[in-house]
């Protein structure tokens, strides 16, 4: 615990907590509305096209400058999005072969380029891969007032065109019909998207970016069905991945950053996916089990109550045996014993066999008319 | 003379670039039409886990235990992400965009972990080796093979069999999976064979070509295949031919640049996408514009000839039937105006009368199948 309180107080990694935790609140935010209009795919595409731009401002700023690396990332991932636009309109190619056509060629070419500046002499070799795999370290003071300021932007963007973003998201036949101009929206939605990987890439790199795109916003969805309540919570826990992720691999020695914060983050979409109130896998296990129960219950009671009928007699004992055959493979113990315990059917001995019997009570009586949708109907067997 | 082949450095780059080439284009047709592309993305990251897992297990670099074995994290990949769409609780995009980063992240921290005894290092995953593959050589029928290239080979000789085998059966299962069901044929079978050898593939070309590379020899020959030829047979060996001439000119262009080779191969690809999708016959975009502008041409020749003939024999005649006119009222760009005048000439529709522009007979004829021969009323167009 001193250790790390004493990491903690380092200038270095105040800036890369800072940082990471700034760059995964940008990614988570703008993240959400990726994956509800259902582009996280054109995410990895745009995240892969960033390398060459990438590259390109390697090559033209003659070394790691955030600046100009952020304006090629940009540049490229737009044109990225544009090609697959003009694929996807102009032939018959379905989407993803659009989307794979151009994720695998741009980092074709931005591979190329990697080898030409690994060709050349220098320093920006070693800035280059931490684009590539993310390198929380590598964030000095400078670029933490560039990733703030293209954080504020996005913010405000969000903000200003909220109404705007929420309506194109859920139902954009409506927003046309509103008269809103959709494609312009949907253009920069997609431009946000660009910018959320272009900031990201620092943090988690061009390959593993789709994670940090996907991730938050995923485990986000499974918590809340409300917008706003969604985009918070994503950019927290893209925030919070962020943070945890550069300092795990500060603290560690040779690990790159993206691939930790992705597997934080998968974490929490694990996490979010099995426990998420209402929603989550163990929530879904939960109630169809209790459903099932209720219908076993409700078969119980309905053999007892068929059997009184048949019988005329309200208080006609069972046996185990005729019970299991309502109930079919399942063994009848839990739910006798639950069935007993709320009241609606009674153990009786009746002798001379020794084996044990069940009958309704009033009460079960009166919960198996309910069930067969009858009104009160304890009377008709002693009536008649 | 065949062991002076296999001693040749350029020559196994090249036939290792060509059994890349040949053994994805063959299954990508496939990928590429029936709307799996990216799936080829998903898999090719996450074998990188397999490989490094089967690895710590088995210590082995290479054979067929470590292609399957790896294969297999790739298979994974799609049967996570679609059991996690079943569960609505995502949709599918993100389903797979949440798996197969996970397991790659994965598989690059035990690469990291591992650097310093694995074989392969974190620049591998990216560039792949294809310049060294001739260093690490095998032993078949007394020559020596570099390993890619015999791994590589049976990996080809696989998919061969199992595209011709089954032919007819996944030309069926990809166009219509409705009627491949109900004539019992498991399309979802087929669809996963398929996955499955995509998955064999990325392993075995994994030391080539790197992990991401690959997805361009899988989706970009088959699908500029796909823009010039709408025959599966012509598509699957068009796509072929692409990659195989992709690997040639990409080697030679990376040699005379001194970059990566397979980035360059891959970026080839992406080349003779562009030009397929510029120039294809009827489908390019330039076939599109020049029939886009025809049409055009075409349509104005109809509006010019039903202007004239409105104002023929009227008053304004001689205001209307002119160049100016055209340019003035119905706002068309003069030489766009002169350009449908002479096509409108061209076909003998309209001729130069007093100055003026005039209908011939065909014009007439032309402009009364128009109207549907009953000459309107005078009627201002410019309204």
């Amino acid at each position: 615990m001193t250790a790390l309180s004493e990491v903690l107080q380092g200038g270095i990694v105040q800036n890369v907590l800072l940082g990471a935790a700034m760059l995964g609140a940008i990614s988570g935010m703008l993240g959400a509305f990726a994956v509800l209009r259902r582009q996280s795919l054109l995410g990895d595409t745009l995240s892969h096209a960033a390398l060459p731009g990438v590259c390109l401002g390697f090559l033209v700023a003659g070394g790691r400058d955030l600046g100009s690396v952020l304006i090629g990332a940009f540049v490229t991932g737009t044109l990225a999005a544009l090609s697959v636009m003009l694929i996807t309109r102009r032939t018959t190619l379905k989407t993803d072969a659009a989307l794979g056509i151009v994720l695998s060629v741009s980092f074709a070419i931005g591979i190329v380029l990697v080898t030409v500046i690994q060709g050349q002499a220098g320093s920006g070799n070693l800035g280059l891969m931490t684009f590539i795999f993310g390198q929380a370290a590598a964030i000095l003071r400078a670029d933490l007032w560039i990733i703030g300021g293209v954080g504020l932007a996005a913010l405000a963007l969000v903000l200003i065109f909220w109404k705007e973003f929420k309506i194109v998201s859920f139902d954009a036949e409506f927003a046309r019909a509103q008269g809103l101009p959709v494609a312009a929206i949907e253009a920069g939605l997609t431009v946000m998207v660009a910018l959320a990987i272009v900031v990201g890439l620092q943090l988690v790199g061009v390959v593993l970016m789709v994670a940090l795109l996907i991730a938050p916003a995923a485990a986000a969805r499974q918590w809340t069905a409300s917008l706003g309540a969604m985009v918070t919570l994503s950019a927290l826990i893209g925030a919070a991945s962020g943070a945890a992720g550069a300092l795990i691999s500060a603290t560690t020695r040779g690990l790159a950053t993206g691939p930790v914060v992705v597997l934080v983050a998968t974490g929490v979409v694990l996490v979010s996916l099995l426990v998420a109130p209402g929603r989550g896998l163990v929530w879904q296990v939960l109630s169809s089990r209790r459903a099932r129960a209720r219908i076993s219950d409700g078969r119980v009671l309905a053999t007892l109550k068929g059997l009184a009928t048949t019988h005329r007699d309200a208080d006609y004992p069972a046996e185990r045996g005729m019970l299991q055959a309502a109930l079919g493979a399942r063994p009848p113990g839990p739910r006798l014993t639950g069935l007993e315990r709320r009241g609606l059917i009674r153990r009786v001995a009746h002798p001379p066999e020794t084996t044990a019997h069940w009958e309704l009570t009033e009460a079960g009586h009166a919960e198996a008319d309910a069930l067969s949708g009858k009104p009160e109907g304890r009377g008709q067997e002693d009536a008649s | 003379m065949i062991s002076a082949f296999f001693d040749s450095i350029p020559a196994m780059i090249l036939l290792t670039g060509a059994l890349v080439g040949i053994s994805s284009a063959l299954l990508g047709s496939f990928l590429v039409l029936r709307g799996n592309a990216m799936l080829t993305d998903a898999i090719s990251h996450s074998i990188v886990l397999g490989i490094i897992l089967v690895w710590l297990l088995t210590r082995q670099v290479s054979g067929p235990v470590q292609i399957v074995g790896a294969a297999l994290t790739g298979v994974l990949t799609v049967v996570l992400s679609e059991l996690l769409e079943r569960s609505k609780l995502v949709k599918m995009d993100a389903a797979i965009g949440l798996v197969f980063p996970a397991l790659f992240a994965l598989g690059i921290i035990l690469i990291s972990i591992h650097a310093r005894d694995v074989h392969i290092d974190v620049d591998t995953v990216l560039l792949g080796e294809i310049g060294f593959v001739w260093l690490n050589t095998v032993s078949l029928f007394g020559i020596s093979v570099p390993v890619s290239v015999a791994s590589l080979g049976a990996v080809l000789v696989v998919n061969l069999i199992f595209v011709v085998a089954l032919w007819k059966e996944l030309k069926l299962a990809t166009f219509d999976a409705g009627l491949a069901a109900a004539l019992g044929f498991l399309p979802g079978v087929l669809h996963y064979g398929v996955l499955t050898l995509t998955s064999v593939t990325a392993v075995a070309a994994f030391d080539a070509v790197g992990a991401i590379l690959f997805v361009a020899f899988v989706i970009v020959p088959p699908a500029t295949a796909y823009l010039l030829t709408r025959r599966l047979l012509a598509m699957v060996l068009l796509a072929v031919a692409l990659s195989v001439a992709a690997c040639g000119v990409g080697y030679v262009l990376a040699v005379y640049w001194d970059v990566s080779i397979g980035g360059m191969m891959a970026s080839i690809t992406g080349l003779w996408f562009v030009l397929a999708l510029l120039f294809a016959p009827g489908r390019g975009l330039v076939a599109q514009a020049l029939r886009w502008r025809a049409e055009r041409v075409e349509n104005d020749c109809r509006a010019l000839v039903a202007h004239l003939f409105t104002h023929e024999g009227t008053p304004a005649m001689a205001e209307e039937n002119t160049l100016r006119a055209l340019v003035d009222h119905l706002r068309w760009p003069e030489p766009h105006a002169r350009a449908v005048i002479l096509r409108a000439h061209d076909r003998a529709l309209v001729e130069r009368r007093d100055g003026l522009l005039a209908l011939s007979g065909k014009g007439v004829a032309e402009a009364e199948a128009i109207f549907g021969r009953a000459p309107p009323a005078e009627t201002d167009i410019r309204a």
